[in-house]
Parts: structure tokens; sequence; C-alpha cells
């Protein structure tokens, strides 16, 4: 065997063979240091309905709930909320919710089960902030029409009284709508549909 | 070397083993810089100085401070009360904080006037650009660990840019948290990358910044190369060894910048609700947006560039692009004069307006996005990138009309 003159091509393959197996080991290790950083085992957990008694909710009134660690609103429209939701579909990008960010019963006006009774995830669809609530007065620097609604402080978007977004403004999306139903007519159960309506 | 080796006395020995008098001599008292460097060539040293307060600040208050979502806030305010010049430790921390981005954005604006990123300066450059890079990520982990509203929101606010990219961006922005909201999962590893993971990351780019610019050779105001003008002995005839000129030289601004840094850290730590915001005196609240959220102000011209634009993903990518051209600059810059000295009028115009646009943006991200503002944002986000567009056209098709370049360095 020749000591002085090494052969290049086995050099070269061998070079190579240990680029790639090292490389496979290097992916294969990669997967639980990258698998690490997705949501634990406790933390998908945390994703369970949450029930609420709706029964003392007032007309007008707002309660913010917590649902998968997200603020849920519960907003009891008045019966002016109700018609006024028409008024405003001029200036608002989706009003016909064809985007997907409802279960199917909520494809309507009022993006809701019942007129009167809201449900919403209260969470910008821009960049994730929570709207300010504003019933009646108009958010300050806001010249749009304007017949109550949501603003986020944060990038300045305007959502009207069922979620809906208005035109011109950094939000995309309507705000989403969770699966929900009443078990009875005073209960409100967030984060699942009525059991046989399966996924909507 | 030669000299060196000889194995006499401790260095001697010491020498022999480990190359301590070559690097001494090689990165301190024979590199050879330019001899007329003036105010602005203070704010690199400083920003080293910065580096060792924020790391030496850092890890005390590491003793105290406990990452998890019932106890940072706790944890912080007991740093503040009780631990013994906890308050110190942690206004020095914070203070620094901004400290190293008002050093940072000066010595980067003293390379844009002199065109120190220029050939053959373009990896020095690039060093720099990732250092900025790494430390926003580090200072915006860092304003989390607090776990008041305004660390709360503003984290939601920004994790939520990476869920705008299409297809991949909710799984994504889930991955980075770690749950479906900014919770516990999320402080604690953005703990991690604050104490550990970016600290390292930011010395190891420092290491190449120093080592590149070692390489290459200080740039200086009259944007000349003092290495082709050498005397008999190899050394250029208008340098001084950095040592003991620039350290002697450096240690007056290192004074000068401590008496403005304790003015802030003793007399103003909050400075005025923009190094801490107000809404962070609060613990977090995942259910409750503060009336008005705005990121801490060496974010602010970006946050206004954001909101500038009505769409979440344009938004995001105009961001991420006023910081991504910043690693083009020295190919869109086709110019053969280095410092503005010498350059074009139109130069110095393009240059002032994209500072002045930079300091407006600056101002926008603070106020409310409405109306009026949010129509100057977008006048001031265009010039800033109108900058860079003025700044090819004007030196590729060779309009720049520039002034004779001395041969030496002149000591104005």
């Amino acid at each position: 065997m020749n000591q002085d003159a090494p052969n290049r091509n086995r050099r070269r393959f061998l070079t190579a063979a240990t680029t790639v197996v090292g490389g496979i080991g290097v992916a294969f290790v990669a997967v639980p240091f990258l698998s690490y950083w997705r949501p634990s085992a406790r933390a998908q957990a945390a994703g369970a309905p949450v029930e609420v008694n709706v029964s003392r909710l007032e007309p007008g009134q707002l309660i913010n709930v917590e649902w998968r660690g997200n603020p849920v609103w519960i907003f009891h429209r008045t019966e002016d909320n109700v018609n006024d939701l028409e008024k405003v579909e001029g200036i608002l990008r989706d009003p016909e919710s064809r985007q997907d960010q409802q279960p199917e019963y909520a494809r309507n006006r009022h993006r809701s089960r019942q007129p009167e009774i809201m449900v919403l995830v209260g969470i910008c669809t821009h960049l994730g902030c929570s709207p300010l609530f504003y019933p009646e007065d108009r958010p300050h620097g806001m010249e749009r029409d304007w017949v109550g609604g949501f603003f986020c402080p944060c990038h300045g978007s305007y959502f009207d009284l069922a979620g809906r977004v208005y035109t011109g403004v950094p939000a995309p999306l309507n705000l989403v709508v969770p699966p929900y139903h009443f078990p009875d007519e005073n209960t409100v159960l967030i984060g699942e549909d009525e059991p046989d309506e399966g996924e909507a | 070397m030669s000299e060196t080796t000889s194995g006499r006395g401790f260095m001697g020995w010491i020498d022999d083993r480990f190359p301590a008098t070559k690097m001494w001599k090689e990165h301190l008292s024979e590199y050879y810089a330019p001899k007329n460097f003036n105010f602005w060539y203070y704010f690199g040293s400083l920003a080293l100085l910065v580096l060792v307060i924020q790391i030496v600040s850092g890890i005390w208050l590491t003793m105290n401070y406990i990452p998890s979502g019932d106890r940072a806030f706790e944890s912080v305010e007991y740093i503040m009360r009780d631990v013994e010049w906890g308050w110190l430790i942690r206004y020095i921390h914070t203070t620094g904080a901004s400290a190293f981005f008002v050093v940072v954005y000066l010595h980067m604006c003293r390379a844009l006037m002199y065109g120190s990123y220029q050939k053959p300066r373009e990896l020095l450059w690039i060093f720099g650009v990732l250092i900025y890079v790494a430390l926003m990520a580090e200072a915006f982990m860092g304003y989390m660990l607090p776990w008041g509203q305004m660390s709360y929101w503003g984290a939601q606010v920004i994790i939520s840019l990476f869920g705008a990219i299409p297809v991949i961006g909710t799984d994504l922005a889930v991955w980075i948290r770690g749950d479906y909201v900014v919770s516990e999962a999320t402080l604690t590893r953005f703990f991690a990358l604050h104490v550990a993971g970016l600290p390292l990351a930011i010395i190891a780019l420092v290491v190449a910044h120093i080592l590149a610019l070692h390489e290459v050779g200080s740039s200086n105001p009259d944007g000349i190369e003092i290495k082709q003008n050498k005397d008999e002995s190899g050394k250029p005839r208008d340098g001084i060894p950095f040592h003991p000129y620039y350290s002697v030289k450096d240690l007056v601004g290192v004074a000068v910048f401590l008496i403005f840094f304790s003015i802030v850290v003793f007399y103003m730590p909050e400075f005025f609700g923009l190094f801490i915001e107000a809404p962070n005196f609060e613990p977090a609240n995942p259910l409750v947006t503060p009336d008005h959220i705005a990121p801490v102000w060496y974010f602010t011209p970006h946050y206004a560039m954001l909101r500038a634009i009505p769409d979440t993903f344009g938004g995001v990518l105009v961001m991420g692009g006023a910081i991504a051209i910043l690693f083009f600059l020295p190919w869109l810059d086709r110019g053969k004069v280095r410092s503005i000295r010498y350059r074009g009028l139109s130069f110095k115009v393009a240059l002032a307006l994209f500072l002045i646009s930079f300091v407006i943006l600056g101002y926008l991200g603070l106020q409310p996005a409405t109306g009026l503002y949010t129509i100057l944002a977008r006048i001031f986000t265009a010039i800033y990138f109108g900058y860079f567009l003025f700044l090819w056209v004007y030196t590729y098709f060779g309009l720049e009309q520039t002034k004779p370049v001395p041969e030496r360095v002149t000591m104005k």
C-alpha cells in the first residue's frame, strides 16, 4: 500500500459520506430541540370549554371571560344595537362574513346564534391586542360613521358591534366568533358546538 | 513575533504558550488608527462599555429575578424595594438598555455620514447590522421579563407579527409562544434567550465586528485609506497606535458618558415614561389591553412604519424591510467618495432628510394611530425608503458631483 500518495477519490467519498451521515444526525437531533417549543400537554389541556351564566346580563352590558387564555366577550345587544347593525354595512370590509372567522351558525348580520347575545373572541385580528368597547361614544380621532363598536388602541382598527371590521384599517378580518351553544336559556358554553351539530 | 518568543521573564513564559503580547500589539499598541478621529468616533467603544455594564448588572438581577407567571412581577418589585441596592442595579440595567440604543444609533449615523460601510468594509457593516438585530431581540425579550401590562401586550403584538406571514404564520406564532396566547411558557423561554442565548450571540458578533475592523482598518472623517500612505517602516503616516492615543481619548468619552448615564439612573430613571413606561407598573393582565400601547422609544420608528400600512402582512414586510435594506447598503451606494465632506449636495440633503424622517417616525410611533399621524407616518416611511432608492440612482448613474478628496487626512 502506498502510504505517501493519498487516494483522492476515496478521501472525497469518505468526506462526503461522513458529512451526509453527520448531517442526518443533526437533522434528527434538531427535531426534539424544535418541538420542545410547541405548546406542552398542559397548555393544550387548558383549552377546555367554559360555562357562563348569562341570566343576569342586562341589555347593553358586556362581560369578559377567559377561554384558552383569550378574552371572550359576551355582550347583550339592545334593540337599537341590533337595528343599527345594517347602518354601517357600506363601510365594512366583510359585512356578510364571507371569510371563515365564525362557525356556520354565526354567518349572518349579527354574527351570533341569537340577535341579542353576541359572543366574540376579544383579540384584534391585526396583531392580537384586545380592542376597547365603545358602545355609544365615538373613539378619539374616529371620523367615520359610528353606531357603537370596538376600537383597537394599538393600531387603530375599528369594528362594529358584531365584530365586523371597518374598511381602511390595519385589521384584515372580522373578529373571531368562537364555537358556542346554549345548553339552557341561561347558560352559554364557550368552546363547543351543539353536540349534534358536529364541526360547523 | 520574533522578539517575544525569547522566553525571558514572566511574559516570555506566557508568550511561549499563549499569544498575549502578540494580541496586545495587534489589537492595541500596534493597531494604527487614523489620527483625525472626531466626536463621532466615541460611540464604538462606548457601545462596548454599555455591553459590559449590561452583562454585569444583568447577572446581578438574575440572582433575584424569578421567571414565572405568578412571581415575575413580584420579584422585580422585590428587587426594587427589599434587595439592598436592588433599585440601583435594576435602574442601571434599564437605563443601559436605552443607552445601548442611543450609542448604537449614533454609531450607525457616523457610518452613514462617513461611508464607513463602503468597500472594503462591507462585512464589518454587515456584522454591525447583525449586532443591531440581535440587540433588538435582546431588548424586546428583556422588556417582557418584568411581566407588566406593557411587557405582556408588547410581546403579544410583536409575536403576532409572525402570525401575519401567510400559510405558516399561525403555527409559527404558536410555536414561538409555546401557547395559544402569551403565557408563562413564553416568559420562561424569553428569559432563557435573554440571559444566555442572545448575549452569547451578541458577544460572538462583537468579536467578529472588531476582528473585521482590525483586518480592514478604521475609516475616518475624510473617508480615505491611511494604509495607502506608509512610511519606510510600513506604518501608515496618518495613523497613530490605538493604545495609548485612542484608549486615553476614549476614557474621556467614557467619563462624559457616565456623567449623563448617572444623571438618568439617579434622577430620571423612567426618563419621562420613555425608558420605563407607566402601564408596566401594573401586573400583566391577559384580558385587558392598556388604552394606549407604544413600544419603548428605540422601536417606535419601526412601529410607526408598521402602523402606516393598512394591511397586516404589508406592514410587517415594510417594517422588516426597513431593517433588511440596511444589509444591502454597501451595494446600493456606488459612490466613489466615502465622506460626506466631499460628496455632492444632493447626498447631504438626502441623508439629512433620512435622519429627520427616522426621528419623526420615532415620535409618530409614540402617538395614537389616527388621522393626521397615520398620513405623516406614510410620508416619512416613503422618505426613509426613498433615501436608499435615491442613493442607488444617484451613484449608479453617476449623477453625483463630488469634491476632490485630499491625499492626506485633514485635522479640521
